[in-house]
């Protein structure tokens, strides 16, 4: 390994976030770093890298792809080739007859535009309440600031389920219950997000906001002019971490709504299962979970690293 | 030179001056206001529906109420004593200990091996990595669906490939001992791929120069992996087994989904679930598994909150 290549192809041997390259022993050129494909693939360590590198590798992809690529491909499917000794990989006759079904089964267009709408407002509101927490927990100056994070904290701890029977109880009381406004309500306090930001806006140089505070702007423009707008990057990823957990969300909305044109997907699915699963209708239950999927997997796809690294948030100190 | 001294930046000590004082108590008080609008709203929303509800579960907790009746029975600890001496109570402990134990071992004996395949760089390193996480993200309602799918035993994927093997499929849906093992099998497929992230992480933060040095002494891959990376892992290894711990007694769309009746997989979760919402409508009873599982995770969440706090220098 004393030799040195250079190469070119720096993005397919390492991605921005990844391992420090290799150190060589007795590069003679500066800061050498061995491209770590190219060494994967030398003569000598080729059989280790298929064998133990790309053999689990793929295995590993395959066991977590296969499901989904499954669930995609019998969505087209007509309900005979499902009910089959003897299925095919390709449906034979693909037909969308499956999503037309789901959407007799449950108001579908409805279903999904309350899922849209509720994600929508609760994120956005979530995530502005935690801007504004955050800021006010680190910039505002009031005694006890640091008893009320505490509080905050604490209440990162209660699992939701712990709250369900008070809170539909209060939201009955409100005339909530079987409203949206009644699904998105209860969980607009954020903990979470308020607990993120707060660590990323103590993280700032002081000299930023003080400078600001010289020139005379008040709280409310250091936060949306200098605070906010340098911090995008952490209130991105809280953005979408909400954004996806409102989605997902089943058993607030599944205890709070009991008409299916108020329900959200998870719970207009529920109801979709309810109905089907006894008929061996697993078409129509497919192309249901394409629907609530393949959204949130689409923005997984575009934007993993901000989510991975807000879902993984405490681990990587 | 006669030099006058430069003003002090700061303004001149506090004198007797009523103006300066009442123009200082407004600031303050303009402060507070700033505060109050800024973080009053997420403040009184988290008392409103998560504080109120904890200390209004205790009282319920006290209570022999059905859902939705205008009376109830004060019964003390009547059900708190139900929960921790009754079959079915038992039942609740043991399906949730099993379901948590599995889930949580199983995650991280998986994630750390594909943590591992991930650590040699190769290239499709992300591609790989992303796809392993993805499920992490999805709905436990789609996820389920899926399974349930795979996992029928007349025309399930898993049956057809059983059979293939000369084996038949067993009934997963009515067995409750089998149901449990299907929803923990999908639940580490859901979550291996965090756990296996997470490992990465911790597995990249080790220095190169202490692998090299062990590769010098002629450590080969094993010993590595065990005298050099694990230890080295330690503090992953803890903060995984909390967060798994967490998230796997909170688990329930996917159980709620494959499952409906809890048979054989009515974890904690499930059972404050059933008992308010399902069929019995027993919401005191309800209230004290609520309380208990509060409890149980408030315990959880604080050790590893006292352990990150002394190790988070640790490196």
């Amino acid at each position: 390994m004393s030799t040195v290549t250079r190469t070119t192809s720096a993005a397919t041997s390492r991605d921005a976030d990844g391992a420090p390259g290799t150190p060589s022993t007795t590069g003679p050129a500066p800061a050498p770093t061995q491209p770590e494909w190219r060494r994967a693939f030398r003569r000598e360590n080729v059989v280790a890298t298929l064998v133990g590198g790309y053999l689990p590798l793929v295995i590993a992809v395959l066991i977590i792809a296969a499901p989904l690529v499954w669930m995609l491909i019998a969505s087209f499917k007509p309900a005979s080739e499902i009910v089959t000794p003897d299925p095919t990989l390709w449906p034979q006759d693909p037909t969308s007859a499956n999503y037309a079904l789901v959407a007799d089964r449950v108001p579908l267009a409805r279903v999904f535009l309350n899922s849209v709408v509720v994600t929508a407002v609760g994120a956005g509101i979530k995530v502005l309440l935690a801007i504004t927490t955050a800021y006010a927990l680190v910039f505002v100056r009031v005694p006890g600031r640091n008893a009320i994070f505490l509080g905050i904290l604490v209440a990162l701890m209660v699992p939701p389920e712990a709250a369900m029977l008070p809170n539909y109880l209060t939201i009955s009381a409100l005339g909530g219950r079987d409203t949206l406004w009644g699904i998105v309500l209860p969980g607009l306090g954020t903990a979470f997000g308020t607990f993120l930001l707060r660590q990323q806006f103590r993280a700032l140089p002081l000299e930023l906001v003080e400078a600001a505070e010289l020139d005379g702007a008040g709280h409310w423009r250091r936060l949306w002019s200098i605070v906010a707008p340098v911090s995008l990057p952490a209130i991105v990823t809280v953005a979408l971490v909400t954004v996806v957990n409102e989605w997902n969300n089943f058993l607030w909305p599944l205890v709070i709504i009991d008409s299916p044109e108020n329900m959200t997907l998870p719970v207009g699915l529920n109801l979709l299962r309810s109905i089907e699963s006894q008929t061996g209708a697993y078409g129509v239950l497919m192309a249901g979970a394409v629907l609530v999927i393949v959204p949130v997997l689409l923005v997984f796809a575009l934007l993993q690293r901000h989510i991975v690294a807000g879902l993984t948030q405490g681990a990587v100190k | 030179m006669a030099v006058t001294p430069v003003a002090p930046a700061r303004p001149a000590p506090r004198v007797a001056d009523p103006d300066r004082r009442r123009r200082r108590r407004s600031a303050t008080s303009r402060r507070h206001l700033t505060f109050v609008l800024l973080a009053g709203p997420n403040i009184a929303l988290i008392l409103a529906f998560i504080y109120f509800p904890l200390a209004s579960n205790v009282y319920y907790s006290l209570l022999d109420w059905r859902l939705g009746a205008r009376t109830a029975d004060v019964v003390g600890l009547a059900n708190y004593v139900e929960l921790f001496t009754s079959s079915r109570g038992f039942d609740v402990w043991r399906v949730t200990l099993i379901f948590t134990l599995a889930t949580v071992v199983g995650s991280m004996v998986l994630g750390l091996l594909v943590a591992l395949v991930l650590d040699r760089n190769l290239p499709g390193k992300t591609f790989a990595r992303t796809a392993v996480f993805a499920p992490y993200v999805l709905s436990g309602v789609g996820v389920g669906l899926i399974w349930l799918f795979i996992f029928d035993p007349r025309i399930g994927l898993l049956g057809h490939v059983l059979r293939a093997l000369g084996q038949s499929s067993p009934n997963w849906f009515i067995d409750p001992t089998l149901a449990l093992v299907m929803v923990i099998v999908v639940y580490v497929w859901k979550n291996l791929g965090y756990c296996a992230v997470v490992y990465l992480a911790g597995l990249q933060s080790i220095p190169k120069d202490l692998l090299e040095a062990a590769q010098l002494d002629g450590a080969g891959p094993v010993r590595q992996l065990f005298s050099v990376k694990l230890p080295l892992l330690g503090p992953t290894v803890f903060f995984l087994s909390v967060t798994c711990i967490l998230s796997s007694m909170q688990a329930f769309d996917i159980l709620r989904i494959m499952t409906p009746t809890g048979n054989g997989t009515n974890t904690i979760i499930f059972e404050i679930f059933l008992q308010s919402f399902g069929a019995y409508q027993r919401a005191g009873y309800s209230a004290a598994l609520a309380v208990v599982l509060f409890v149980v995770l408030f315990v959880v969440t604080a050790v590893q909150l006292r352990y990150v706090e002394r190790k988070v220098h640790y490196r």
